[in-house]
């Protein structure tokens, strides 16, 4: 077994744990790299069929190339999917510094979510190597009925052993790809020929390297047009994968107060 | 594969500054890192504190402490290497095993001024129980202490003789300063004396290690799938070896064998699935399979199926381990309700030495004996953790487990076809075990047939198992020496627990002196298990003295007689606190008839017994 084999044997297993802990489970879908091969995964993990919804957090400002690739997976693999419509920015808290208020928009539509719907258990895409905070994750994390997140209040988690159990109306948040890198996700994308938004490739000089929403996301300057090329760029820089991404980087404490307000 | 490697140690011995200096040396920060971490150190009014890199909350930068575990990938020389930071203080040490529990190399930090310190050796003890394959120590701040050649030996031979016991050599010790960069990546001039590698020469130098696929098959099932009506899909991972279609194979804990017809994956079925590898299984056979069985070659001998385990555990809860106290165990995919029948030893991990339990306090380490009502497929040395009320507690491996009936190969489990609900619900109540314990004369064997007849006169299928009447029949093979008397309280505990089963209310009435021997009797009817205790001084017993027993013990004729030459241990939570110095026989009689028929009617007991 190589490198993604491992990785690929490991996420399946913990979707699989969080299949069997939850009554009900749904998986964000970002319609980005990290959580479309999530979503290849998943139908590895149940034998070609994903037996929960998938959930967009939609705040109509992902690019329409977004919108388009999203359309024609979900006919082409007959996925359970809705939108999960995020209130406008004037309903989140004001204190937060604009791009991560934006962000914020995201947090509410899911806590709305999860109020109205009742999921014990939300599969998230986020990776470790992402962002210094989400590092710190465990890959069963409870929630609070609020779904906020507290750093220093953790359970353990060690061999394999997950905290599967909530009080009613909490729920799991479940993260089954924090072992993989950014570089990880692409190889296995070309291996595993997972289709993906054509705006990762370079045109004109620029691409996304992460994909979010276009209002606080900018694209990098790349002539990477394929995903060999983007795997070649990945290997050589040290520019870090969401210095696109406004919100990371407005203030030192910006995305930890995104967390533990329960965002991804 | 990345190697994953943990750094662990004392606070303040610079763990978090190694691994910033590590990741800056190796040109691992990612671009406009390094800037950040001196804004944020000039901030906080700090020279340059390298540990930012990995201390990312604002509570961990602003109090300069690790407070949760985190994961940074280095770079170098073609090697991609995953650094799990982990926190020093004990307060924290869940975070610190969530961290290091599936490193592949870990590495002790001990700071050369300061030695060996509580956390060095709890960190240490750690890494051995989490089974860390390889160990390496860095003694850092090497550039700050005088004759550091003698220092840095002196530290070497301490070291070794906490973490070489274990008969595992470590892989190499190092003297470093973090903060300089000596010996980390660049080899240091100011240690002119020391001809070993530097710490990143160790690091590249190991693996982690590959799947068990050279091994003797086995197979953990996570769940069961019927996605179409068709066909049953087990799902699990291949733990060791490899398993094919057309293989014969044994299902644990039931012992039945069946043949392998498919190996389901998606897109594509078929091809043998090898050593950790997450697969789908279908089988010939309509067996019985659920999550927690083990599937093994039918020609290899099979996984126990055990209900008695021993195991050192970790313990990460404030409030310790009790013998009688339940928990949930999980070993592998299965989990099962267990009863601590037994501390045998408290281990200090912070002085690494064996103290009184009365000393043991959360951080400790303790030998466990647990027993459990259900078998289930569990082997020597397999990693397992307890939880209560849904909380990881505790952490360790099982030191030994007891094949049910000492014959795990062919004993199979026969199955009632009726439930304990159906009898439940046809009987309008549920069987239980009334456990009177308490010391001669205190009354137990007078309240017990008062029970029993008022409550047979209610219309209740009761029944008394007396301590004496019991030694009559089925005990007379027994006397009174410790084991005997064991024997004997185990004994009462067993038929209790199959005539609860059965349906009755079982009042089994013995002195059964010792706390452990009523756990285990606890433990064989888990859920349905009442323990009263009949309480009377020993100088009211005595005053009664109706089997002239006291008078006897008191003249020396009887020995070990309990609370004259022998210890009762009193019962700490009782289920129900029956007191004879005070109360008439009648009042006590209607106080155990009322909780009783309580106890038996409850919607809960309705529900929640089965065996």
């Amino acid at each position: 077994m190589d490198s993604l084999d491992r990785l690929e044997a490991e996420t399946i297993t913990i979707l699989r744990e969080a299949y069997r802990a939850s009554t009900k489970p749904c998986m964000l879908w970002s319609i980005g790299k990290d959580s479309t091969a999530l979503l290849w995964m998943a139908r590895k993990a149940f034998l070609g069929r994903v037996p929960f919804p998938m959930v967009l957090l939609e705040t109509f400002m992902e690019l329409p190339e977004v919108y388009s690739f999203r359309d024609e997976l979900i006919e082409k693999w007959q996925l359970d999917y809705f939108a999960q419509i995020c209130p406008p920015e004037s309903e989140v808290d004001q204190t937060l510094p604009p791009a991560t208020r934006a962000a914020a928009r995201k947090t509410e539509g899911l806590r709305t979510m999860l109020r109205e719907q009742k999921f014990d258990a939300v599969m998230v895409g986020i990776r470790r190597d992402e962002q210094a905070m989400r590092a710190k994750e465990r890959v069963f994390s409870p929630r609070r009925i609020d779904g906020t997140w507290d750093v220093k209040e953790q359970p353990p988690e060690f061999w394999g052993y997950y905290t599967t159990s909530v009080p009613d109306g909490a729920h799991l948040r479940v993260h089954p790809l924090l072992s993989w890198t950014e570089l990880d996700i692409w190889e296995y994308t070309l291996r595993e020929n997972i289709p993906y938004v054509p705006l990762y490739l370079a045109r004109d000089g620029k691409r996304y390297r992460s994909l979010g929403e276009k209002n606080i996301t900018v694209p990098i300057d790349s002539n990477a047009s394929t995903i060999e090329e983007i795997i070649e760029e990945l290997r050589a820089t040290r520019v870090p994968e969401r210095a696109g991404r406004t919100m990371d980087n407005e203030s030192e404490a910006s995305f930890e107060r995104l967390r533990a307000g329960g965002y991804m | 594969m990345d190697l994953r490697v943990a750094i662990t140690g004392h606070v303040d011995h610079g763990k978090s500054t190694l691994i910033g200096r590590m990741l800056y040396d190796t040109g691992s920060l990612a671009e406009g890192k390094a800037e950040e971490i001196l804004a944020s150190s000039e901030r906080r009014g700090l020279a340059v504190e390298w540990s930012f890199a990995v201390d990312a909350a604002q509570e961990e930068r602003d109090q300069a402490i690790t407070i949760e575990t985190t994961r940074v990938w280095m770079h170098y020389g073609g090697r991609r290497i995953v650094i799990i930071d982990t926190p020093g203080h004990r307060e924290f040490i869940k975070n610190m095993m969530s961290g290091a529990a599936d490193a592949d190399v870990g590495i002790l930090v001990i700071d050369a001024l300061e030695g060996i310190q509580d956390q060095t050796y709890r960190h240490a003890y750690l890494l051995r129980l989490l089974d860390v394959p390889e160990i390496v120590v860095a003694v850092n701040k090497i550039d700050a202490v005088p004759d550091a050649e003698a220092r840095f030996a002196q530290i070497s031979r301490d070291i070794r003789s906490v973490l070489e016991t274990a008969g595992k050599p470590l892989r190499a010790i190092v003297p470093l300063s973090a903060r300089d960069g000596d010996n980390v990546v660049k080899r240091s001039e100011r240690t002119a004396w020391y001809s070993g590698p530097t710490l990143i020469d160790v690091l590249v130098s190991l693996h982690p290690a590959a799947p068990l696929a050279d091994r003797a098959l086995r197979f953990d099932i996570a769940d069961v799938y019927r996605f179409n009506d068709d066909e049953r899909i087990s799902v699990g991972n291949v733990i060791a070896g490899s398993i094919a279609p057309g293989d014969r194979v044994r299902i644990s804990p039931s012992g039945a064998t069946t043949r392998v017809r498919g190996i389901k994956r998606f897109p594509e079925d078929g091809s043998p699935a090898r050593a950790g590898e997450a697969v789908g299984l279908t089988f010939d056979d309509p067996v019985f399979i659920d999550r927690g069985d083990v599937v093994t070659h039918a020609d290899q001998p099979g996984v126990a199926a055990t209900a008695a385990f021993d195991g050192v555990f970790f313990w990460l809860s404030a409030s310790p381990p009790r013998t009688g106290e339940t928990l949930q165990l999980k070993v592998g995919r299965a989990e099962v309700a267990v009863t601590i029948v037994g501390i045998d030893e408290t281990i200090d991990l912070g002085i690494l030495d064996k103290v009184a339990p009365d000393e043991s306090s959360r951080h400790s380490a303790f030998a466990l004996r647990l027993r459990a009502a259900r078998s289930v497929a569990a082997e020597a040395d397999a990693r397992c953790v307890l939880l209560r009320a849904g909380e990881v507690v505790g952490g360790g491996k099982l030191a030994h487990v007891e094949p049910a009936n000492g014959r795990a190969d062919n004993l199979v489990l026969a199955g009632h076809l009726i439930s304990s609900e159906s009898r439940a619900h046809r009987n309008g109540y549920r069987g239980l075990v009334a456990w009177f314990t308490g010391l001669p004369g205190s009354g137990k064997s007078t309240i017990a047939m008062a029970v029993e007849r008022e409550l047979f006169a209610r219309g209740y299928f009761v029944y008394v198992l007396d301590g004496d009447n019991v030694r009559s029949g089925l005990n007379r093979d027994l006397r009174f020496s410790r084991e005997d008397r064991q024997e004997n309280i185990r004994r009462v505990g067993e038929v209790a627990a199959l005539f609860a089963d059965a349906g009755a209310i079982v009042i089994a009435s013995t002195i059964s002196p010792h706390a452990s021997d009523r756990a285990a009797a606890r433990a064989a009817a888990p859920g349905a298990f009442h323990e009263i205790y009949v309480r009377a001084s020993v100088a009211t017993c005595e005053s009664r003295d109706v089997k002239g027993h006291y008078a006897k013990a008191r003249a020396g004729e009887l020995p070990d007689f309990t609370g004259v030459s022998a210890p009762y241990d009193e019962p700490e939570r009782p289920d129900l606190l029956v007191d004879t110095n005070a109360s008439p026989v009648d009042s006590s009689v209607s106080a155990v008839v009322e909780y009783l028929i309580r106890a038996a009617t409850a919607k809960e007991a309705l529900l929640s017994f089965s065996i």
